[in-house]
């Protein structure tokens, strides 16, 4: 049946770059296969976009209501990918043993982190085509650099993703998932993604302001919107959120 | 044949909390197949994941394939195949992508669909992986183990749960690797399948290992052997007795059983034989009682292996 020497040792870790790509190719697999990432990832903002932009249910201020919105759901698409989705998943691959797997084969720990960061990015950018695309088709015209709003998406992905990593590297995957959607829920209404800040009062809107969502969605909001530079304010909201998640998920992320 | 251990833990001390897990283990494997055999909280898994390199020390040392598997893990991890107890798969998986994801991140990876034919799991093709049998997550587990051609092989408890069938299947694998010239290491609590493997058991309790040898010699060594016969009742065993080594025991057990308990050897069961044929007897169902793995833990420890 078998050949002898067919196991034979030879062993070897397949170069990095080929590893990683896989490693990032299975991820993003995995997660378009997810039914429920997907409501959240794709379903959910492409809903919320097209329902706020036709009825009149929030005041948006001056302007189409598709300007207000468009930038505050590339946000929210970025906050779905990089921080529930991935803290979700992530949290689950620690209890079902699929980090442990990976620890023990060739493939670094960093390996696996960069694979997981590509598979978010590849993720958003697919994201990101479908929502500009439903935003041109009600008729939104963005302004601005594109290159600003590239650095916002980047900051922004990694803020996310250290909070969402720190969740998911500590509590266990049933807390992480009820804790990810619920901050989700939360950060979609008090963010500014949907309802502006200024429906809020003055005290509570300073505290909402320092949120990463509402750095991210303001600062889009700004350049898209009001066709600003750089936000250097929201870029640094949300370059302090990336440094403390990021920090402490290096810190506290166990693989088990 | 490798002169250099595969494997080597120099008083390995391992502590969760207050509790001890590993308490100055000391094992030296060589090429081939080794069993760690003890009871369930033993310390097996606790001394598997520390040469894996998933648990640091407290103390001690260990060296796998000559390497620190914490400090030198990039350069081990290609070298070993790991499976785990359970689970290490994504649940959104089909039963295969695993498989063929693990062979992606090695350089010489075996024929994937070989080994899945292999392991009798080429029926279950696209079925997601939280769908499988127990038995079938256990085989996917092991292909994962040995799909990058390792050198050295760690499988905790790889039969636990498996039905007849897939544990021959599971024990012909380990069989190839071993005739291939690849090392296993493999934790159980069946001494079965410690004697069916293993080149080499070391039996471990309460975190210490507390015999090592082949499976002959362990079961060779501690107590006496057994030798059983049947015959008509009320033999005079005291001359049976004269006629047997000093040091061996004869007694009829209910009429017409014997039991002769020493050094159980050729020459005494000639003694035995032509002694019967002296007086006339015919020995029915004469046997003899090798020692078990089972016995000798029991010797050992006073515990049951499987408790």
């Amino acid at each position: 049946m078998t050949t002898a020497g067919t196991y034979t040792p030879e062993p070897g870790a397949a170069p990095l770059p080929r590893m990683i790509a896989a490693q990032a190719a299975l991820e993003t697999r995995m997660l378009l296969r997810n039914g429920e990432q997907l409501l959240l990832t794709v379903v959910i903002p492409a809903l919320l976009l097209v329902l706020f932009s036709s009825v009149d249910i929030v005041d948006t201020g001056a302007g189409a209501a598709v300007d207000f919105l468009a930038p505050g759901i590339l946000a929210l698409a970025v906050m779905s990918t990089a921080f529930t989705g991935q803290a979700i998943a992530t949290g689950f691959e620690r209890r079902y043993g699929v980090l442990k797997r990976l620890a023990s084969s060739p493939l670094p720990r960093w390996g696996l982190m960069t694979a997981k960061t590509l598979s978010v990015l590849v993720t958003e950018v697919l994201q990101i085509l479908l929502l500009t695309a439903i935003a041109f088709a009600l008729g939104w015209s963005p302004k601005g650099s594109p290159a600003a709003v590239v650095l916002l998406l980047l900051l922004g992905t990694a803020a996310f993703s250290g909070l969402g990593l720190l969740m998911a590297g500590t509590l266990k995957a049933e807390a992480t998932l009820a804790a990810a959607n619920l901050v989700f829920l939360l950060l979609l209404v008090g963010g500014g993604v949907i309802v502006p800040l200024e429906k809020f009062p003055p005290a509570v809107q300073d505290v909402l302001g320092l949120l990463p969502v509402s750095a991210l969605s303001g600062g889009l909001r700004d350049v898209l919107q009001h066709g600003a530079g750089l936000p250097w304010g929201d870029l640094g909201v949300l370059a302090g959120w990336a440094l403390l998640g990021l920090g402490l998920a290096g810190a506290f992320f166990r693989w088990e | 044949m490798r002169t250099e251990p595969v494997l080597q833990v120099q008083a390995l001390a391992k502590r969760y909390g207050g509790k001890t897990a590993v308490d100055g283990l000391d094992l030296v494997a060589h090429a081939g197949v080794t069993a760690v055999l003890g009871p369930n909280g033993a310390g097996k898994t606790t001394t598997l994941e520390t040469c894996e390199g998933y648990r640091k020390p407290d103390s001690g040392t260990v060296r796998v394939l000559g390497l620190d598997p914490v400090r030198q893990s990039r350069a081990l991890r290609p070298r070993i195949g790991v499976m785990l107890q359970s689970g290490g798969v994504y649940s959104g998986a089909r039963a295969d992508e695993m498989l063929r994801h693990v062979a992606k991140l090695h350089a010489h990876p075996l024929d994937v669909d070989a080994l899945i034919e292999r392991l009798g799991l080429g029926a279950c093709g696209r079925t997601g992986y939280r769908r499988l049998s127990g038995g079938q997550q256990q085989r996917l587990a092991l292909a994962m183990a040995v799909v990058g051609r390792p050198e050295l092989v760690f499988l905790d408890e790889p039969s636990a749960g498996l039905d007849p069938q897939a544990r021959r299947a599971t024990w012909d694998l380990v069989r190839d690797l071993r005739t291939d010239g690849v090392s296993v290491i493999l934790t159980t609590h069946s001494m079965d399948e410690a004697e069916q493997l293993a080149d080499d058991v070391a039996i471990i309790d309460a975190g210490r290992v507390i015999a090592h040898g082949t499976p002959e010699e362990l079961c060779r060594g501690g107590a006496e052997n057994t030798l059983r016969f049947t015959g008509r009742p009320g033999l005079d065993v005291a001359s049976l007795l004269k006629a047997l080594p000093a040091d061996c025991t004869a007694a009829e057990l209910t009429p017409g059983a014997y039991r002769v308990a020493g050094k159980v050897d050729p020459q005494l069961l000639a003694t035995v034989t032509s002694w019967c044929a002296q007086h006339g007897v015919m020995p029915d169902r004469i046997s003899v009682e090798r020692h078990t793995l089972e016995d000798v833990f029991l010797e050992l420890t006073g515990k049951e292996l499987r408790a």
